[in-house]
């Protein structure tokens, strides 16, 4: 998932979450953010699944703030070996990123 | 007795833009000894409580502070809790936010063992809270805490979010977080509305950290060092007009890595609207973004 600046993907990337469905079998993200665009993502054989839509705010609410707005899901399948799944510690960092 | 150290007009701004001030090492080793023997304990009887042990508590443990309690009657002179927020850089910043005489909502002791590393999903305490008044919460580490050690995870710049709890969950990484590291005796003062998380814990010993949410009894109004207010809080400071060196606006218009652009605007007349609050001033603006609207709402005949 990637947070982006603005409602375009080619808008810099503010935050980002890996959610691994290898646990730890697979590929893992490289740098902190993968990516610097969600373009950038696309490039890498990422496929864009889903945006947030473009609301109108909240009549009486224009200027609160809250989650962040321009949220990116984006998947990726690969293949692995399955053993390497099964074998994923119990406690693990959520990303080889992790602080 | 000597007069609290209050918070600068500067710290103040920090504060309502940030929503964080870091004491660094200002809680003397012996307290934070004194914690160190203390708090741990602490952890273990809520540990036992919540998985259904039942047992007395140690010799000499002090119950719990019922909430509503003023902080000083609390917590023992003797006790850690009661030793920390007499310390007077603390006491003086509880002093300039909340006021002289908060009352206890709860406290509670975090412990991160060594080798844990299960990252906390991103939160905010309690639930949403309507109105410009806060809480402050205390977060107190009574040992170094090095990088990677399970220093608390925080978002600066979040805490006047409207958001519910662990519903900030899903944001793992966010441009310009932080993770505390730092001496003993550092006390990180928290909005209580400010996004954060336990982290893992890399370290070869358990971290302990203990927090204390207090909540205001008096309006927040002035209650800090506001000698030099008056010559830093000018109305009219614009990023597109005339910006002059040193203003309250100059703080407040801070962005941080994780904005939106367009939300760091909105960012900007929440912490005019809170800065309204804290000063009593109600014409106070930052790049004329609530002036030009109210003064255009004041032509329209009802």
């Amino acid at each position: 998932m990637l947070w982006l600046a603005s409602p375009t993907l080619e808008a810099r990337v503010l935050g980002w979450a890996f959610h691994d469905g290898t646990a730890g079998a697979g590929p893992q993200p490289e740098q902190d953010p993968p990516y610097g665009t969600g373009t950038a993502a696309l490039v890498d054989g990422w496929r864009l699944l889903q945006m947030s839509a473009l609301t109108p705010p909240i009549p009486g609410h224009e200027r609160d703030v809250s989650f962040l707005k321009h949220e990116f899901v984006f998947e990726r399948m690969i293949e692995i070996d399955t053993d390497g799944a099964a074998a994923a510690p119990v406690s693990r960092p959520r990303s080889a990123l992790e602080h | 007795m000597d007069a609290l150290p209050l918070l600068t007009t500067d710290q103040m701004a920090s504060f309502v833009a940030r929503g964080f001030l870091r004491l660094d090492a200002v809680v003397p080793p012996e307290v934070n000894e004194q914690a160190m023997e203390e708090l741990p304990s602490l952890f273990r009887s809520w540990v036992d409580e919540f998985r259904g042990v039942t047992g007395e508590r140690d010799e000499g443990e002090a119950p719990l502070p019922r909430s509503g309690t003023v902080v000083t009657e609390a917590y023992a002179a003797d006790s850690a809790f009661g030793r920390m927020v007499r310390v007077p850089a603390v006491a003086g910043a509880i002093a300039s936010l909340v006021g002289a005489g908060p009352v206890v909502d709860h406290h509670f002791v975090h412990i991160k063992t060594a080798g844990d590393l299960h990252a906390q999903g991103l939160h905010c305490d309690a639930i949403i809270d309507q109105g410009p008044a806060f809480d402050i919460q205390l977060f107190w580490f009574p040992h170094d805490v090095a990088p990677r050690e399970g220093g608390t995870r925080f978002v600066p710049g979040s805490h006047l979010r409207r958001v519910n709890m662990d519903d900030v969950a899903r944001y793992h990484h966010l441009a310009g977080e932080q993770f505390f590291s730092g001496d003993a005796g550092t006390v990180v003062i928290f909005h209580q509305g400010l996004w954060h998380a336990g982290a893992p814990n890399h370290g070869s010993r358990d971290r302990v950290m203990g927090k204390l949410r207090l909540n205001p009894t008096v309006p927040q109004v002035r209650l800090w060092d506001t000698s030099d207010l008056d010559a830093k809080n000018r109305n009219d400071d614009h990023i597109w007009a005339r910006m002059d060196p040193g203003m309250v606006a100059a703080t407040l218009r801070g962005s941080e890595g994780w904005y939106e652009p367009s939300a760091h605007r909105l960012e900007t007349v929440q912490r005019a609207h809170l800065w309204r609050y804290l000063t009593g001033d109600p014409d106070f603006d930052v790049d004329w973004y609530l002036t030009r609207t109210e003064r255009r709402a004041a032509l329209v005949t009802p």
